[in-house]
């Protein structure tokens, strides 16, 4: 299990998940471009059961007091695992299919509550996805 | 068409399985079988939203895979059955007898099981499933991922390959 959840004042907002580095190199993407990484926890499932990735995931929203969960694909054991847990917990967001537009999105929306900001960058993210070219 | 993989993979539908083998094998027809599964609309659900809209998911038990069998041999769109665990594939294989082969794709650590591959580890009683499996003329090898080498059950028992 690899983990950052960064030396800053604040707590995390969000625990990113993913398939091999893809949480770690997106999480440090964000601290290249605006420093903010440790708005965000990082986890990665590698060699993991369906049962340890979601009780890890529910370790790290317990420690952290994180309420977004941020995973890569939507069938991944990662954000099955996540949605196990959001039915549980009915405060707490899930986003999947998460790119680096939501998750800079997700960081700068301080002024609003975790999940809403959640919901915001979502739609970002989306449009975030274009096609250039016939 | 009929069923193109056998895998048994207990994180059940998930990447490796939609995208990983479903994309090349360009599978239409997923079977899970798993009791667990079968019988509760939470769950199957959940699986259902792991699916993409081009591939049509079936939840069924182990016993009526077995029943039904025959149907997924003949249906006109590639297949691919999965469980999560080798006891289910091992009842589901000596039910149907015709069964060439099957695919180790995920069996990871779980207390009394000991390491084989970095995704496959097995208790004693697995092991012994396995090599009975494979005894009476089922090929069982060891690939998470399509690009990867197939590795031989007694090469994955020996945990030479790590």
């Amino acid at each position: 299990m690899n983990e950052n959840e960064g030396a800053g004042p604040d707590k995390p907002r969000a625990i990113v998940v993913g398939h091999g580095e893809f949480a770690g190199g997106l999480v440090s993407a964000v601290g290249q471009i605006c420093g903010m990484a440790d708005k965000l926890v990082v986890l990665s499932m590698m060699g993991m059961t369906p049962e340890d990735i979601e009780g890890t995931i529910r370790d790290h929203l317990a420690r952290t007091g994180a309420r977004v969960i941020f995973t890569d694909l939507p069938a991944g054991s990662a954000t099955i695992a996540a949605r196990r847990i959001v039915k549980d917990n009915p405060e707490l967001v899930l986003v999947s299919g998460v790119n680096l537009a939501t998750l800079l999105d997700f960081v700068f929306s301080t002024d609003v509550s975790p999940t809403e900001a959640a919901r915001s960058a979502a739609e970002r993210g989306k449009a975030s996805l274009i096609v250039v070219g016939r | 068409m009929g069923i193109h993989l056998y895998r048994i993979d207990d994180r059940l539908i998930h990447g490796q399985v939609v995208v990983g083998w479903g994309q090349p094998l360009n599978i239409r027809l997923l079977i899970l079988v798993d009791d667990l599964v079968a019988s509760s609309d939470w769950e199957k659900e959940l699986y259902r939203m792991a699916v993409p809209p081009d591939m049509e998911v079936r939840f069924v038990d182990v016993g009526t895979a077995i029943r039904d069998h025959p149907k997924y041999a003949v249906d006109p769109r590639p297949g691919l059955i999965l469980t999560g665990d080798i006891g289910s594939m091992y009842r589901l294989v000596k039910g149907v007898k015709a069964i060439g082969n099957v695919n180790l794709g995920g069996i990871h650590h779980r207390a009394g099981r000991s390491e084989k591959l970095r995704y496959i580890f097995l208790t004693p009683d697995e092991e012994r499933q396995l090599r009975e499996l494979e005894a009476a003329g089922v090929e069982v090898t060891a690939q998470d991922v399509p690009s990867a080498r197939a590795v031989p059950l007694p090469e994955v028992l020996e945990g030479a390959t790590r």
